[in-house]
C-alpha cells in the first residue's frame, strides 16, 4: 500500500493525481494514518487551493487568487470607506531580457523581482503575478496621502536589486507602476478598478518607464474649512436671520 | 440600390441628430430630483419636444412609482437579453418618454464594464429619436452614478437649501469639477422658503468652489461657473400631486411649484 493512499475503509476517491501534484510542489500531504479521515482530505483539499492560487514561478499568488482579493477588497472599502491601493507594476523591457539573455534568465528576473516585491509588502497586503511580466498588488488602508511614497519605494526597491542572469552576470531591472485608489463609500467593481490603474501604468510606460504614476485619488468628503464657508459667511447667515 | 434601404448604414445618410443629454444629481437622495425629473420633463414635452426620462438610478429606482406606471418590460430585462429596447420604452402620463430601470436591479448598483457598456449602448440608440434625454442618476457619487452623469451633454444638481443638501451637492460639483472637467454646472433649488433663496444659495456654492475646488485644478484650466437654472418653491401641491402619484404639472398646473418648473424648461429649452 501505498504511504499516501486514503485510509482503507474510504470508498473510493481518485487521489492520486492530485496528491502527485502536491508532492511534486513541494508541498507537506499529512500521512493519512493516525489521522482523522476529513481532517485528512481537508488538508489535501487546503493544498489544492493553495496550489491553485500560486504562481508556480515565483510563488506569489496569481491572477485567479488576486481577482478574489481584490472583490473582496473593494466591498470591504465600500463598506468601511478604508482607502486601498491597487498597483499594476510591469517590468520595463522584458522582452529584450529574454531576447538577449534567454528564458531561463527571464524566470530568474522574474523570481527576483517577486522576491522584491514581497520584501515591499504588509501582511495584509496581497501581491500578485497577473500576467507574463506584470504583478499586481492590494494595499488595503493604504491613505492616498502615501500613495505616491508607496509606489516610489515599490519601484526603487526593484532598481537597486541587481539580479545574477547567469554566473558571472548581472544586469538590474526597472518596473513601471499604475495606482488607483478604490472609491471609498462607493460601491464599485474589480475590473473597473484595475483599468483605472492600468491606465496609469500606461501613462508610465508612456512617460519614460521606470515610473510610477497613480490616479487622482477622488476628493468627495467636504472639510470643515469648506462647511464653515458654505454656511458661515454673511450671505448665509443673512438668509437664515430672515426665517 | 438607394440608400433609403440600408437606414443605418453610416456614411450613406446624413448622421442623426441627436439628443441633448442632461443629467439630474443630487449628491443627497430625497431632495426631489425624480419628482423634478418627471414633471421637468412634461414641461418640456409640452414644449413640443420630444423628451426621454432614462432611470439610471439602477439599484434603486423610483420613477415607476412617481409616475405610477407598472411596467412589464424594463432595462433589466433589456440588460438581461430578455427583451428589446423597443420594447421598454413607455408612454408616460405627461407626454413624454420613460425608460425605467424596475426593480431586481441591485446588481447593477455597481458598475461593471458590462453596465457601462449596456447604458452606452441603450442611450447611443435612442439620442437620435428625441430631443432631449434627462437622466435620472441615483443619490450619492457612486460610480454608477458619476459614470452615468459622464455620459450626459449637461449637468444639473437639484438641491434644498438643507445643510445636508448643500453639503452633499457641493461634494458632487467638487467631483464633477475635478474628475469629469466639468466647468459648467446648473442648479436648481428646490423647496425654497422666500423668492431669491435659489439665488442666494448659487452664490454661496460658487463661493466654496472658487476658494476650494478652482486651486485643485491645473492653473490653465477655466473655473467652474455655477448656473442657477431655477428655484422651485415649497409648496404643498408638490406632496399632494406625489400622494396622488401623479404629475404636479398635470394636476395642479397652476401651483407656485408646477409654474417654477415650467420656467426651468423655458431655462433649458428657450
Amino acid at each position: 500500500m501505498h504511504k499516501s493512499d486514503p485510509p482503507s475503509t474510504a470508498p473510493a476517491l481518485k487521489l492520486a493525481g492530485a496528491l502527485q501534484l502536491l508532492r511534486q510542489s513541494g508541498r507537506d500531504v499529512p500521512e493519512p494514518a493516525g489521522i482523522d479521515r476529513v481532517a485528512w482530505l481537508q488538508a489535501v483539499i487546503d493544498g489544492l487551493c493553495e496550489l491553485s492560487s500560486r504562481d508556480p514561478l515565483t510563488g506569489v499568488w496569481n491572477r485567479r487568487q488576486f481577482d478574489v482579493a481584490l472583490t473582496s477588497e473593494i466591498d470591504r472599502v465600500a463598506r468601511a470607506g478604508e482607502p486601498a491601493l491597487v498597483l499594476m507594476i510591469d517590468i520595463d523591457h522584458f522582452k529584450s531580457v529574454n531576447d538577449t539573455h534567454g528564458h531561463a534568465a527571464g524566470d530568474v528576473v522574474l523570481k527576483e523581482v517577486a522576491q522584491a516585491l514581497r520584501e515591499c509588502i504588509r501582511p495584509m497586503d496581497t501581491l500578485a503575478r497577473v500576467g507574463g511580466e506584470e504583478f499586481a498588488m492590494i494595499l488595503p488602508n493604504c491613505p492616498p496621502s502615501f500613495g505616491h511614497a508607496v509606489a516610489e519605494r515599490v519601484r526603487a526597491k526593484v532598481q537597486r536589486r541587481w539580479v545574477e542572469v547567469a554566473p558571472g552576470e548581472t544586469i538590474s531591472v526597472t518596473v513601471s507602476i499604475g495606482g488607483a485608489f478604490a472609491p471609498q463609500w462607493v460601491r464599485s467593481s474589480a475590473p473597473l478598478w484595475v483599468e483605472r490603474a492600468d491606465q496609469q501604468l500606461y501613462l508610465a510606460k508612456q512617460s519614460g518607464r521606470n515610473r510610477a504614476c497613480l490616479e487622482k485619488p477622488m476628493v468627495s468628503l467636504v472639510s470643515a474649512e469648506e462647511k464653515g464657508l458654505l454656511f458661515g459667511t454673511s450671505q448665509y447667515q443673512d438668509l437664515q436671520d430672515l426665517e | 440600390m438607394s440608400s433609403s434601404d440600408k437606414p443605418e448604414s453610416p456614411g450613406a445618410v446624413p448622421p442623426a441628430k441627436r439628443a441633448r443629454i442632461i443629467a439630474l444629481t443630487s449628491g443627497k437622495g430625497g431632495v426631489g430630483k425624480t419628482f423634478m425629473s418627471a414633471n421637468l420633463a412634461a414641461a418640456l414635452a409640452r414644449r413640443n419636444l420630444r423628451v426621454l426620462v432614462l432611470d439610471a438610478d439602477l439599484g434603486l429606482a423610483n420613477l415607476d412609482v412617481v409616475l405610477n406606471l407598472h411596467p412589464k418590460i424594463t432595462l433589466h430585462d433589456v440588460f438581461t437579453g430578455k427583451n428589446h429596447l423597443e420594447d421598454a420604452i413607455l408612454p408616460a402620463p405627461g407626454g413624454f418618454s420613460v425608460l425605467l430601470a424596475g426593480s431586481g436591479l441591485v446588481e447593477y448598483s455597481r458598475l461593471t464594464p458590462q453596465v457601462r457598456e449596456q447604458l452606452v449602448g441603450i442611450i447611443d440608440t435612442v439620442a437620435p429619436r428625441f430631443d432631449i434625454i434627462l437622466l435620472d442618476t441615483g443619490a450619492g457619487i457612486s460610480d454608477v452614478v458619476l459614470y452615468s452623469v459622464s455620459l450626459a451633454d449637461e449637468v444639473l444638481i437639484v438641491a434644498t437649501p438643507e445643510p445636508t443638501s448643500m453639503t452633499d451637492a457641493y461634494a458632487t460639483i467638487k467631483v464633477l469639477a475635478t474628475h469629469q472637467q466639468r466647468r459648467a454646472i446648473g442648479i436648481v433649488v428646490n423647496q425654497v422658503s422666500r423668492v431669491g433663496e435659489g439665488r442666494a444659495i448659487r452664490g454661496q456654492l460658487q463661493l466654496v468652489v472658487d476658494k476650494f475646488v478652482t486651486p485643485m485644478l491645473p492653473a490653465d484650466e477655466t473655473a467652474p461657473k455655477l448656473e442657477l437654472i431655477g428655484e422651485v418653491p415649497l409648496d404643498g401641491a408638490v406632496r399632494e400631486a406625489v400622494q396622488k402619484r401623479q404629475l404636479l404639472l398635470e394636476v395642479l398646473p397652476g401651483a407656485p411649484a408646477a409654474r417654477a418648473i415650467e420656467i426651468v424648461a423655458t431655462r433649458l429649452a428657450p
